[in-house]
């Protein structure tokens, strides 16, 4: 029986928890036996991100001491994923950080590649529109980028597609980036905000109820602005959507 | 270019305030990539092409040195003048010098970005030789005053009316008339003006092969060959890094080239230059400027590649929505965020930071640079060499201590979420600058590892 | 020099090409169609004369009429290779030959050979090309093979009228170059 380690990323576990827990419910309600150790804090990218990453050994030391015996360790979001999966470095346990690498993944393609979920017992009738996180897009590649001349595929959509109830909305720009990205969310304010309303505009022009996505950290910068703008439109991040079971 | 050495950030934040311009930018060159994807659709081997393209680019990086002397060999051998420039200064006197030499102190310019890098326009005005840029594009900046925005498309930033304007002022047009096919004529009549006197024409390179000495220049305004052949003298600058290796290498890249750039199967003229028009002297002048040096560089090699398409601009969410002067350097967008730190890393140290890192350069460039990889390296790089504020530096230093502590994070998630519950004002206010746009997010009672903790409590 | 030698990273070869276009579809149409997307503009004729009448009825006088097939038997000026290229900048028409076309950008090759003068193909108002409609190849890979080694003076792949799209990305007809290009495709 394979044991699965949850790492939660920092800013899911002190702002948004109920994604942790919608998280854990659904791999736990798959059968699956989950931990989370108490112990972890944070991936370290967004010191590395910044340029420092030469200040993520403790990060990365405290990520491995939590994370290596786990046969897979997932997590809800891509950008944290793909740092560890690129970034993730232990002086003194170099084997166990590339160990741990190779065996974590984020939430959707864990679903989809690992566990090959097939149903889904969720229902969720809404307008949804689905923001194709960068790094969970392009770095780990959970679907097609547009970019690409290849064929099409989305592991998030083919997950949202077992959802009863939910209706995907097209968008004009399927992947463009909703400028969070950081510290460039306060470095670079103005760019910053002008890619998130622009993202919420093409979603709300297309009649989306809710903005769901693979990273709480893009939506908490979209639920910033929404929330500025009075709008009526939510975000949710994706794990809460397949966690919504019939009750 | 930029006189009070403003940051991307406070260039960018001043290209916002106007909400319709903005809006207009962004979408003229979402546009752009679209016409890219388009074209880039209708060839099945796309994907193929780009690896053929970036290998190649692989080959000539390993084997530079032999490609630049067969190069030399094969050009000399038709009589073209091959003169080599370490830095941008010596580029500037060797272009003067054969312009001097020839008793002239008017020259018409096609398009290149290398004689941007090296400022040759001003060198040359300094020296009192009238430079005249010929492409529309360049043109329009030049009598605006200003350096190009966009390395494919010079006044991408100009609406229609104020280039009417423009015109109006220095060409006589009537006051009003935004029309661009009027206008294109009235440049077309007004440059050709220019052709027809001048002696000397200087040409940017796009590709230069090294097995038979010969030269690309592609146009779509044919504003480079007019210039070249009815001229006295042919001056052609290029890097270092434009050699390619064969003549049949040119369709790989010429196939990608143009479809990259503007969504076109090929540019109008695709000239190839092997040896002078009789009675013509012909130059190349090869230009280092670094490029030698980030040769050695692991990290920072594959920028050599480059072949100035413009794909990562029209693709960047940010370049769309700042403009290309908020980048303050020559080339601007996502490639000149990983050269200009090559140049000078105390002046573009911002600019690896105007990026979300989101990889989509990286993915239209049709020789695979890994750009936004390059973005990352470079912030490490420069703060490394002390490119960053104290503040960050301090703000980084505490980050670390506290993420790499469980109960030092615990304790401080604890501690923040109460201050945004109880003391809001603390953090909402103008001197945060997320609150500036956004609300921020709502602090929760508990953190999941104290649902966590409870549950299992409870369960057990 | 020194410095590129020493910095260089060790060798890797560049890849063998594997390219090739579909000869199976029907090429001509390919390339009318991309040439006129592109703002060219073609015509299919089954003898030479018809070139010259259509270019008399549609460019009458004043116009200054150049070609430079010598061994075709229209009535225009024939081109004098010793002139000053500054003296071609009346020209309303310049006619020349390509060497062949590509179907996949509807460019056709041309060298000084077929130009007569360098400058004459860009400083004229309008330019005539005749190529043979089965000289077309798909694409530019088939293009390079019939290239060879050849040393040209100078090749253009010319690909419709010039263009500019400067102004806010309206596509205008008639840059610096020519203003329009007309191509005939004949068999001979």
């Amino acid at each position: 029986m394979m044991n699965v380690g949850l790492f939660i990323p920092c800013y899911i576990d002190q702002l948004y928890p109920q994604v942790g827990i919608a998280t854990l419910q659904l791999l736990e309600r798959l059968g699956l036996s989950v931990t989370y150790p108490t112990n972890q804090t944070c991936c370290g990218q967004p010191m590395a991100n910044s340029g420092f990453e030469h200040l993520t050994q403790g990060t990365s030391y405290n990520f491995v001491t939590n994370f290596s015996e786990f046969d897979y360790i997932v997590c809800p979001s891509g950008s944290c994923t793909l740092h560890i999966k690129d970034h993730l470095h232990d002086e003194g346990h170099p084997d166990k950080a590339i160990s741990i690498r190779k065996k974590t993944f984020e939430l959707t393609e864990f679903l989809t590649d690992v566990i090959g979920i097939k149903k889904l017992a969720a229902h969720f009738p809404h307008k949804v529109g689905l923001h194709q996180s960068c790094h969970g897009l392009r770095g780990l590649g959970l679907a097609q980028m547009s970019e690409l001349m290849a064929p099409p595929f989305s592991k998030p959509e083919s997950l949202l597609n077992m959802v009863t109830g939910l209706e995907l909305i097209e968008l004009e720009r399927k992947d463009e980036c909703c400028g969070f990205g950081g510290t460039f969310c306060v470095f670079e304010e103005a760019v910053s905000v002008k890619m998130g309303q622009d993202r919420i505009a093409d979603h709300s022009n297309h009649g989306a109820e809710y903005i769901t996505g693979v990273d709480m950290s893009c939506l908490m910068h979209l639920e910033g602005i929404l929330r500025r703008q009075k709008s009526k439109v939510k975000v949710i991040h994706i794990a809460e959507i397949l966690n919504s079971v019939n009750k | 270019m930029n006189p009070q050495n403003n940051t991307h950030s406070e260039l960018a934040e001043k290209f916002n305030r106007d909400v319709e311009r903005v809006n207009w930018h962004d979408k003229t060159l979402w546009f752009v990539r679209e016409k890219r994807d388009k074209a880039a659709h209708q060839i099945a081997e796309w994907e193929q092409l780009r690896e053929a393209a970036s290998q190649i680019k692989n080959n000539v990086l390993s084997n530079l040195h032999d490609y630049l002397i067969e190069f030399e060999k094969n050009a000399v051998r038709y009589g073209v003048h091959i003169h080599w420039a370490s830095t941008a200064q010596e580029h500037n006197e060797i272009v003067h010098s054969i312009i001097k030499k020839n008793g002239v102190n008017h020259i018409v310019k096609s398009k290149s970005m290398l004689t941007e890098e090296c400022g040759l326009n001003e060198y040359l005005h300094q020296q009192g030789v009238n430079v005249v840029d010929t492409d529309l594009g360049e043109r329009i900046v030049q009598l605006a005053n200003e350096p190009p925005s966009h390395i494919v498309l010079p006044c991408i930033h100009w609406k229609k009316e104020e280039i009417g304007e423009l015109f109006h002022q220095h060409l006589g047009t009537p006051k009003g008339n935004a029309d661009p096919q009027f206008l294109t004529a009235a440049a077309r009549v007004h440059l050709r003006e220019h052709f027809l006197t001048s002696r000397v024409a200087l040409t940017g390179v796009n590709f230069a092969v090294a097995e038979t000495g010969e030269i690309i220049v592609c146009t779509n305004e044919g504003n480079a060959d007019l210039g070249v052949q009815l001229a006295d003298v042919h001056i052609a600058c290029m890097g270092i890094e434009k050699i390619i290796p064969k003549r049949k290498h040119l369709s790989v890249f010429l196939r990608l080239l143009a479809r990259s750039a503007t969504g076109q199967p090929i540019t109008t003229y695709s000239s190839h230059f092997q040896k002078p028009r009789e009675g013509q002297e012909m130059h190349i002048v090869l230009v280092d400027n670094g490029r030698s040096e980030r040769l050695a560089s692991d990290d920072f090699r594959n920028a050599l590649k480059c072949i100035r398409c413009g794909a990562c601009f029209n693709t960047c969410p940010v370049y769309r929505r700042s403009g290309g002067h908020s980048y303050h350097t020559a080339v601007a967008g996502p490639i000149g965020s990983i050269l200009a730190p090559g140049f000078d890393m105390a002046k573009n140290a911002d600019l690896p930071f105007a990026s979300t890192l989101c990889g989509s350069c990286t993915n239209v460039c049709p020789v695979k640079i890994d750009i936004h990889d390059q973005l990352y390296k470079w912030r490490q790089v420069l703060v490394q060499n002390g490119h960053t504020t104290a503040s960050k530096k301090t703000g980084m230093n505490v980050m670390s201590q506290m993420l790499s502590h469980p109960t030092v994070y615990r304790f401080s998630g604890a501690v923040g979420r109460w201050v945004m519950r109880t003391l809001p004002l603390m953090i909402n206010n103008k001197f945060n600058p997320w609150y500036k746009q956004r609300e921020m997010p709502k602090a929760s009672t508990q953190s999941f590892r104290s649902w966590y903790l409870n549950q299992r409590k409870h369960e057990q | 020099m020194a410095s590129v030698k020493k910095n260089q990273p060790s060798m890797v070869e560049f890849p063998t090409l594997n390219f090739a276009g579909d000869t199976s579809i029907d090429l001509k149409a390919q390339f009318i169609k991309t040439l006129t997307g592109i703002g060219g503009s073609v015509i299919e004729v089954n003898e030479i004369k018809e070139v010259g009448d259509y270019i008399k009825s549609t460019f009458p006088e004043p116009a200054r009429i150049i070609n430079t097939i010598t061994n075709l038997n229209f009535e225009f000026e024939i081109l004098n290779q010793k002139s000053d290229p500054h003296d071609f900048s009346n020209v309303t028409v310049a006619i020349m030959k390509g060497e062949f076309g590509v179907a996949e950008n509807g460019a056709i090759w041309l060298t000084e050979v077929n130009m007569g003068d360098q400058a004459l193909p860009y400083i004229c108002e309008h330019l005539v090309l005749i190529i043979n409609k089965h000289s077309i190849v798909p694409t530019l890979h088939e293009a390079y093979e019939k290239i060879g080694a050849s040393a040209y003076n100078l090749g253009t792949f010319l690909a419709g009228p010039s263009k500019t799209a400067d102004i806010e990305q309206s596509l205008v007809l008639g840059a610096h170059g020519s203003k329009s290009l007309l191509v005939f495709l004949i068999n001979y």
